[in-house]
């Protein structure tokens, strides 16, 4: 199973309640994938800061003063804020890159969960509102997000396994089904220099895609090659800095509801992850075409 | 009337109250408010009742239903009277995957559109659909009616057996062993019946529809085809 939630504010007023709606969404979805949980939150990080998000399994010493360390390493202003195993690290947008490689020499065991303007990832094994309520997901403002439960099929269940997975800079992807043809992608794409960290299909769907925009392709006409070079069952969910798309493959057994006011546009595994968002009553609700792409961008 | 609060009284509670109606019973009218989506709303009941389910259903709502009219006062999620034996089910809006798959008999309506495998291995239930169809509908569909006043989408039929469809708009295609056939007076006379009873009448007219079947090719194992397994 896993279960999908998303939510993109066209409504700046909704911005500090995304993430106390997408924890509340995340949490009615908690039967589809009880494993592990995560979020992606997009906001900004404020004028000429990016930001990383990363994950240590010894966040007491590996988070130890990794703000002082990284400011000597990289002579510029650092911020580290720790949420439970996550921390995010803002840094001059400038220094993203040289930001992510001190990163990786100080502290060679933290993983890097996402990096770029505006997105933060925070995901963990555990219950979807033991994992909301540890990383203070609903206190969180943004301007989309999405959050994803996992019934692990394809890979181990661990926090590097959990979803979303982001391969690029502010961009993530979920996904519900399994992939067939992921190892022959892996191959391919490690050969083209994309890096992966686990043996889960999704990240193999998130690197294809991140690939392509690297590539120079938009969001729509990557989205779109999915359904010719992914084999498998799929409902993908991806977000980009400014973007939220959806497709899904052309069987479309992987369940799928939008709904769309002047507020928001909002995704759900299911209608019961939808039904506590304002105005739901009156917004237009329809379940994505097969082998179709869905995108927004502000 | 009794209603009944989804929200404060949960779902267990709701389907014991149902399924304890049996044979006679004065509590003939039920509302169930606060579905929000939730799954197996009404499933199993087996009592001539009439139920409304006032907002959306999540998966399964109203499945295995025997003798009961159920309404649905929004839309319903997958497996929509799923192996329906008899009775009523009107949704108002549209319905998600599988619509009435395996139904026995009795009688579906979605005045919205159905997504894909709407009617998949149906077994004698009547469907009668306001809008359009998904992909894969009426797969192995083995007997009962399919009326859709839409379109219908790619691989209609697929492995028919000998359930009848009739579409008024296009169909993206037909699936392997499904063709078109005759209208014969029989099928006006049927149609009209069934638009009647899936509160369509208003909006199509017998003469609109084409009718679907099996060609009956693949109910039997050809040996010129024994090379291709």
């Amino acid at each position: 199973m896993c279960g999908i939630v998303g939510l993109f504010l066209k409504d700046p007023k909704l911005e500090p309640q995304l993430g106390a709606l997408l924890t509340d969404m995340l949490i009615t979805m908690t039967d589809r994938g009880p494993d592990s949980a995560g979020i992606a939150i997009y906001s900004s990080a404020g004028k000429g800061l990016g930001k990383i998000t990363v994950q240590s399994a010894n966040p007491d010493a590996d988070f130890a003063n990794l703000d002082g360390d990284l400011k000597e390493a990289l002579g510029a202003p650092v911020a580290l804020l720790v949420k439970s195993t996550h921390a995010v690290i803002e840094v001059p947008i400038g220094q993203l890159d040289a930001a992510r490689s001190a990163i990786a020499h100080l502290r060679p065991a933290v993983k890097v969960m996402s990096s770029g303007e505006n997105i933060e990832i925070f995901k963990e094994v555990g219950l979807p509102k033991d994992v909301a309520s540890r990383f203070g997901v609903a206190k969180m403002g943004g301007t989309h997000g999405i959050g994803h439960t996992r019934m692990a099929t394809e890979s181990a269940v661990t926090t590097m396994g959990a979803h979303p997975f982001s391969t690029g800079a502010d961009q993530c992807l979920v996904h519900n089904g399994s992939l067939s043809n992921h190892n022959g992608v892996r191959r391919e794409l490690r050969r083209q220099g994309m890096s992966f960290e686990t043996e889960n299909d999704t990240e193999v769907a998130a690197a294809f895609i991140s690939h392509k925009l690297k590539q120079g392709e938009a969001l729509g006409a990557a989205l779109e090659s999915t359904l010719t070079d992914l084999d498998g069952f799929f409902t993908f969910v991806v977000g980009t800095h400014n973007g939220f798309g959806v497709v899904r493959d052309p069987i479309a057994c992987k369940p799928a509801v939008m709904a769309e006011t002047d507020e928001y546009v909002a995704f759900g595994s299911e209608y019961r992850a939808l039904v506590n968002l304002p105005g739901i009553e009156n917004a237009r609700v329809w379940e994505p075409e097969p082998a179709t792409v869905y995108f927004w961008e502000r | 009337m009794q209603t009944f609060d989804l929200g404060k009284e949960g779902l267990r509670a709701l389907n014991s109250s149902l399924h304890a109606l049996k044979g006679q019973t004065n509590m003939t009218k039920w509302e169930v408010i606060n579905p929000k989506g939730a799954h197996a709303i009404a499933a199993g009941v087996d009592a001539n009742v009439e139920i409304t389910v006032r907002g959306s259903t999540g998966y399964y709502c109203a499945g295995m239903n025997k003798q009961a009219t159920i309404l649905i006062k929004g839309s319903a999620g997958p497996g929509v009277a799923e192996n329906m034996m008899s009775g009523t089910v009107i949704i108002d809006g549209d319905a998600s995957q599988y619509a009435g798959a395996t139904g026995r008999g009795g009688l579906l309506v979605i005045k919205g559109n159905a997504s894909s495998r709407c009617g998949i291995s149906m077994k004698g239930i009547d469907i009668v659909v306001h809008g359009n169809i998904g992909h894969m509908s009426a797969f192995m569909a083995q007997s009962g009616n399919l009326v859709v006043l839409g379109n219908a989408g790619e691989a209609l039929g697929d492995s028919l057996y000998e359930a009848r469809l009739f579409v008024r708009g296009s169909v993206k295609s037909l699936g392997a062993d499904c063709i078109e056939k005759e209208m014969r007076p029989e099928h006006y006379e049927l149609l009209e019946k069934l638009l009647k009873a899936g509160e369509a009448d208003a909006k199509a007219k017998p003469e609109q529809f084409r009718r679907y079947g099996s060609a009956r090719k693949l109910y039997n194992f050809n040996i010129d085809n024994a090379s291709a397994y």
